[in-house]
């Protein structure tokens, strides 16, 4: 079986623990790299031997299925090892302190550790300390990488670019790493973006990141060509954001009635899990002509393929 | 006096154990008590400064320091430390903690209520007392709890701690949340002359923030803690102060606001002061970013942004603000080198305040020399009333000796305190304190 044909490799990040610090060149190269790789999940036999013999470690301190399966799937799909834990049942929910779990994952020697954890700065502390690569798998608010580049994958399939488009990003902004990671990647590759929520849920100083703040979602929705709905919680740490969900539905929930401000071509993301009926009409969740709900999911694995393989490449180089 | 207030003084008489008589010479004096820059010799007798002169002669039985070229100020007071001991001797002791302070410069150091168990009764203010006298570095003076176990709840024994020898009460580290208990506090503290300081926080404005709240928490995805949280607090309390006319210091100010609120009450005669750390005058919370998630920048209140960091000088250069204090908080690796959201709150500061602020603010053209000395000596003697602060004669000898020229780099390893966790590990500084005498003793840490 031959391997898919692979643009020069430039890469040369240890880690992947942000879209902040890379460059729009290290983004380009992981979705035209995602693209090559995407072929894979069309052969019968799903497989290619680029990873073989390589170990990956999933550590995934807070629970996940979407993304610790598409990690899963695409450490498969290349061949590598595989081993998870998770938090529950494992050393992960003992208490042991972050230092002694990464000395021992030190002792394993993995290759790629793939981590989720619930505080911000947590991968970044396992990256300094560990030889291994780390990729961030989500870590608190702060970022979830290969979910922006999912979620750009999806849109340049879609609208062939990235640049000039206006992205509209609605919900629970404060607490959402995807926001914080696709804000990074939309703003270097030139997309315009804005983000809607309530009051409540809108981080102070959002507006540094380059993007534009509004609080009513169908002056957001105007002229969009991308929607993003997030996944809203009722409360969160005890603390109540918004009054209720049904509060929330009718100021900011997303139905085909006010779909109709954004361009007529518009599609809507998720990240997911949906919440229908609280930020996201199941009418519109549902809608294959606009929703590319399904396709980021699909699109997942090929771009967490493509960052196995570019930081593993950049292992070798190295010697 | 009160039957109270004798007992105290008697305990710090026994504390300072006159040395032989001596001369400081040659040295530029410098004591905002007195409005004193000049070069002159300090005559020490029986503890006490005897006599300031251009010109002292020497004789048998005088031991004399030499000290041209150097600067010699009242010894400097930091007002707010954690000394760890009784309960966290694996962070801190007395003896460590006062080594520390000695080799920063300090010749007496305040040390807050928040031990294991909590000094909230006489036991445990006497236990820290013998523990600074068995290791005179530098002074000791307990600040007592507010209330019992700093629990918020009930008051404390005030009256039987000051007559042991506290000099203010505070349950930092914790606000006193219910604001009727915050106006009896104030209220009862008066009758016992010690002033209340208060850990200015609402914490159901921090909620479970960890970082100042602004662009970079927004970027690190970081719980936030809003400068209101403190400003709310502080208004509240003005008003009680004001209503009580109670002393009221503010901890660790920190915010635009709060100095605006604290210059406008002191405007119309409400009995404040506040005190501002060395690390909310040099640093903000972009650092958090720069460092890579780094927990030697998580302390409350957080480090701001440079906006109140500049609310901040204008405040010490105006008067507003009374004492630069360290908030010298020990913790241990353990509760550290974790996860920034978990990692506990607080910093060194015994080592590192003197030389960040004659590099910073002196030789940054902020403050001039005497201002400084104010600050860290004078001003807060005059805060706690403790003896201390100034070289009049008779004054208690308790002296620095700073260097302005010296070069130093901050080498964590040779602190003398237990503890390693500080921001300045490694910053290149101009000027330091190269020496103390404690009722005229030099003081070597060994």
């Amino acid at each position: 079986m031959s391997e898919p044909a692979i643009p020069e490799v430039t890469w040369t990040r240890k880690d992947l623990l942000g879209i902040a610090e890379l460059s729009p060149d290290e983004i380009a190269l992981i979705l035209d790299t995602a693209e090559r790789f995407q072929e894979v999940a069309q052969r019968p036999i799903k497989k290619v031997p680029t990873l073989r013999g390589k170990t990956v470690l999933n550590l995934f301190f807070e629970p996940s299925t979407r993304t610790r399966s598409s990690f899963e799937l695409a450490e498969k799909r290349l061949s590598a090892d595989s081993l998870n834990f998770s938090g529950s049942g494992s050393a992960l929910s003992k208490g042991e302190s972050l230092i002694d779990t990464a000395a021992n994952l030190q002792a394993m020697a993995p290759d790629l550790v793939i981590i989720r954890h619930q505080h911000p700065g947590v991968p970044h502390l396992l990256a300094k300390r560990l030889e291994s690569g780390v990729i961030n798998a989500g870590d608190g608010a702060h970022e979830h990488p290969t979910q922006a580049l999912l979620d750009a994958f999806t849109i340049r399939q879609r609208k062939g670019r990235l640049e000039g488009l206006a992205v509209t990003i609605v919900g629970d902004i404060e607490h959402s790493r995807v926001v914080r990671s696709n804000i990074h990647l939309l703003r270097k590759m030139g997309a315009r973006v804005t983000v809607a929520g309530p009051r409540t849920m809108m981080p102070v100083g959002i507006e540094k990141l380059g993007v534009r703040a509004v609080y009513d979602l169908d002056e957001a929705l105007t002229d969009a060509d991308v929607v993003m709905m997030l996944r809203v919680q009722l409360e969160r740490h005890g603390r109540s954001l918004f009054p209720s969900t049904r509060e929330y539905f009718q100021l900011f929930g997303l139905t085909h009635e006010r779909l109709e401000r954004a361009k007529p071509d518009a599609i809507v993301m998720h990240p997911g899990p949906m919440n229908r009926g609280v930020e996201i009409a199941s009418a519109v969740a549902d809608d294959a002509e606009i929703s590319v709900i399904l396709e980021q999911v699909a699109n997942g694995v090929a771009v967490r393929m493509a960052v196995l393989y570019l930081l593993l490449q950049a292992q070798q180089g190295e010697g | 006096m009160s039957a109270e207030h004798s007992s105290r003084e008697a305990a710090r008489e026994a504390h300072q154990e006159a040395g032989p008589n001596r001369i400081i010479r040659g040295g530029r004096v410098v004591d905002p008590s007195q409005d004193l820059d000049a070069t002159l010799d300090v005559l020490i007798e029986d503890g006490r400064v005897a006599r300031l002169a251009e010109h002292i002669e020497g004789g048998d039985g005088i031991a004399e320091t030499e000290a041209s070229g150097l600067v010699v100020t009242p010894g400097l007071i930091d007002m707010h430390v954690h000394l760890r001991e009784p309960g966290e001797e694996y962070k801190e002791t007395v003896e460590t903690g006062l080594r520390s302070a000695a080799a920063g410069g300090f010749t007496a150091v305040a040390c807050m209520a928040n031990t294991q168990p909590v000094n909230d009764h006489r036991a445990v203010t006497e236990l820290i007392m013998t523990q600074g006298k068995r290791h005179p570095y530098a002074r000791v003076y307990p600040i007592g709890a507010i209330t019992k176990g700093l629990a918020g709840k009930e008051l404390a024994e005030v009256g039987d701690m000051v007559d042991a020898g506290v000099v203010a009460i505070s349950d930092d580290g914790l606000p006193v949340m219910n604001a009727g208990l915050m106006r009896r506090a104030l209220l009862y503290a008066q009758h016992y002359g010690v002033p209340l300081i208060q850990h200015a926080e609402d914490l159901d404005v921090t909620g479970d923030g960890v970082m100042n709240e602004g662009e970079w928490s927004t970027r690190l995805g970081l719980p936030g803690i809003p400068g209101v949280a403190e400003d709310v607090m502080i208004a509240r309390d003005l008003v009680l102060a004001d209503d009580t006319a109670g002393r009221y210091h503010v901890a660790h100010i920190a915010t635009a606001r709060s100095v605006a609120m604290v210059r406008e009450a002191k405007g119309r005669g409400v009995p404040v002061t506040c005190e501002v750390t060395p690390h909310h005058l040099l640093l903000t919370d972009e650092a958090v970013a720069k460092s890579g998630f780094s927990t030697s920048y998580k302390m409350k209140p957080p480090l701001r942004s440079q906006s109140e960091v500049d609310a901040l000088i204008e405040g010490l250069c105006d008067g507003t603000i009374d004492a630069i204090a360290s908030d010298h908080a020990p913790h241990h690796p353990d509760s550290k080198d974790v996860q920034f959201s978990t990692a506990a709150f607080g910093i060194l500061g015994l080592e590192t305040t003197v030389s960040l602020c004659l590099d910073r603010l002196v030789g940054g053209g902020i403050l001039e020399l005497p201002k400084l000395v104010q600050l860290l000596s004078t001003g807060p003697a005059s805060v706690l009333g403790v003896e201390g602060g100034s070289l009049a004669p008779g004054s208690v000898a308790d002296v620095t000796l700073l260097d302005l020229e010296r070069e130093v780099t901050v080498r964590v390893d040779s602190f003398s305190s237990k503890s390693r966790n500080t921001p300045f590990d490694g910053w290149r500084l101009r000027g330091a304190a190269v020496g103390t005498l404690l009722g005229g003793k030099p003081i070597s840490v060994g």
